[in-house]
């Protein structure tokens, strides 16, 4: 098991929380909640060893450009493949905005 | 309507996770989830064996309205960890049994659903979990004098170990088809008995003699629906309707442990026969 931290730049705190996905096999749970202003907060831990650099492009990916709400995010990865990982992280945003 | 339209239309149960599955069986917009993962009730000992954790531990809280009953929603996350039940997780589902007993005793008649897809004790946590899951049985049998317990396996993780007494412990119990209820899994048996005595790879066989019809038919379980979030619902609302069973299956053990006597074990039973043992004399 690896555990990783990053910050990224971000836009207004997040409406709400939400958690997404299930640490099952080839899955993971991301939780999602309001972070302080202009900055998001991502925790990983993770099943698989060593793909550090796949993590940070991917995350890089999704948080880099800034103009996500701000949010603390703790992800618990069960070996998840990074479309998965992607899409459970885009659907964490996606429930915080909906009314 | 053809099998195919049947099965888009069709609203799975089994597909759901566990605070999906809970929310589905509540009252709209009843759902309040209590201990939920913003605790972070991770589990203390997986992390120190190298394991991932999850925010609430495999099992979900949810206290709600079931048509327009109190209700408390236990449900286990399958996926999770096999639903294996662990210190926190168990704790979590003895607690809001015990204090859905304190309600009644206080006037309120709060009824509980489990929703059971465990593999049984997590092994990582050994006693702590074994001492969880007495926790569970005990308040399951204070729970039922005042109000049903009602227990679902839909699957596909099925019931089994000293979470399936649990089961036998309920009240009323729903499965589905593709749920199973053991208390030693296929592969247990096969290795501590033999591959004549059990054939971990001959899946009818698993299905013929623990799966949700057979549970039904042999009388270990109440009711058989289809993978059908409605159906499902419609079930449990029914057998809350139904209430206190007379006799709670577990009072009836003494009977069942004289039919299995009686059964004639040298050669390997099939489903019918074991159904025959079962149903002989409504025992």
């Amino acid at each position: 098991m690896e555990k990783l931290a990053y910050t990224f730049a971000a836009g207004q705190p997040a409406q709400g929380r939400t958690v997404t996905g299930v640490v099952a096999s080839g899955d993971l749970e991301v939780l999602l909640e309001p972070g302080s202003n202009g900055s998001t907060t991502v925790a990983v831990q993770t099943s698989v060893d060593g793909y550090g650099a796949n993590w940070t492009a991917l995350l890089e990916r999704v948080l880099g450009p800034g103009t996500l709400p701000a949010a603390r995010i703790e992800i618990n990865d069960n070996g998840a493949t990074p479309g998965v990982v992607r899409m459970r992280i885009e659907q964490a945003f996606e429930e915080v905005r909906l009314p | 309507m053809t099998d195919i339209a049947r099965l888009l239309q069709r609203d799975s149960f089994i597909e759901r996770n566990a605070r999906s599955r809970a929310t589905a069986l509540l009252d709209p917009g009843t759902m309040r989830e209590l201990a939920g993962p913003f605790e972070r009730l991770h589990s203390p000992w997986l992390a120190r064996q190298q394991l991932v954790t999850q925010a609430d531990d495999g099992v979900v809280v949810a206290k709600g309205l079931l048509d327009g009953a109190p209700t408390v929603v236990l449900a286990i996350e399958g996926g999770f960890q096999g639903g294996s039940m662990g210190e926190i997780g168990a704790a979590k589902i003895a607690g809001s049994l015990e204090l859905a007993a304190r309600d009644n005793r206080r006037g309120i008649p709060t009824q509980a659903v489990i929703l059971f897809e465990t593999g049984g004790v997590r092994l990582q946590e050994a006693n702590l979990g074994l001492a969880g899951i007495a926790e569970i049985q005990s308040a399951i049998v204070d729970l039922r004098r005042y109000r049903p317990v009602i227990g679902v396996s839909a699957g596909t993780v099925g019931c089994y170990g000293g979470m399936s007494i649990a089961a036998g412990l309920c009240s009323w119990l729903v499965l589905t088809r593709e749920a199973r209820l053991g208390l030693n899994g296929p592969q247990v048996i096969e290795q501590e008995a033999g591959i004549g005595e059990f054939d971990a790879r001959n899946r009818s066989l698993i299905w013929g003699l623990t799966g949700g019809e057979q549970r039904v038919a042999t009388g270990l379980a109440d009711a058989c629906v289809e993978d059908d979030t409605l159906e499902l619902r419609a079930a449990v609302a029914r057998l809350f309707a139904r209430g206190i069973p007379q006799r709670h299956r577990s009072e009836r053990a003494d009977d069942y442990l004289a039919a299995l006597a009686r059964a004639d074990t040298d050669a390997q039973p099939m489903p019918a026969d074991v159904r025959a043992i079962y149903t002989e004399g409504d025992a």
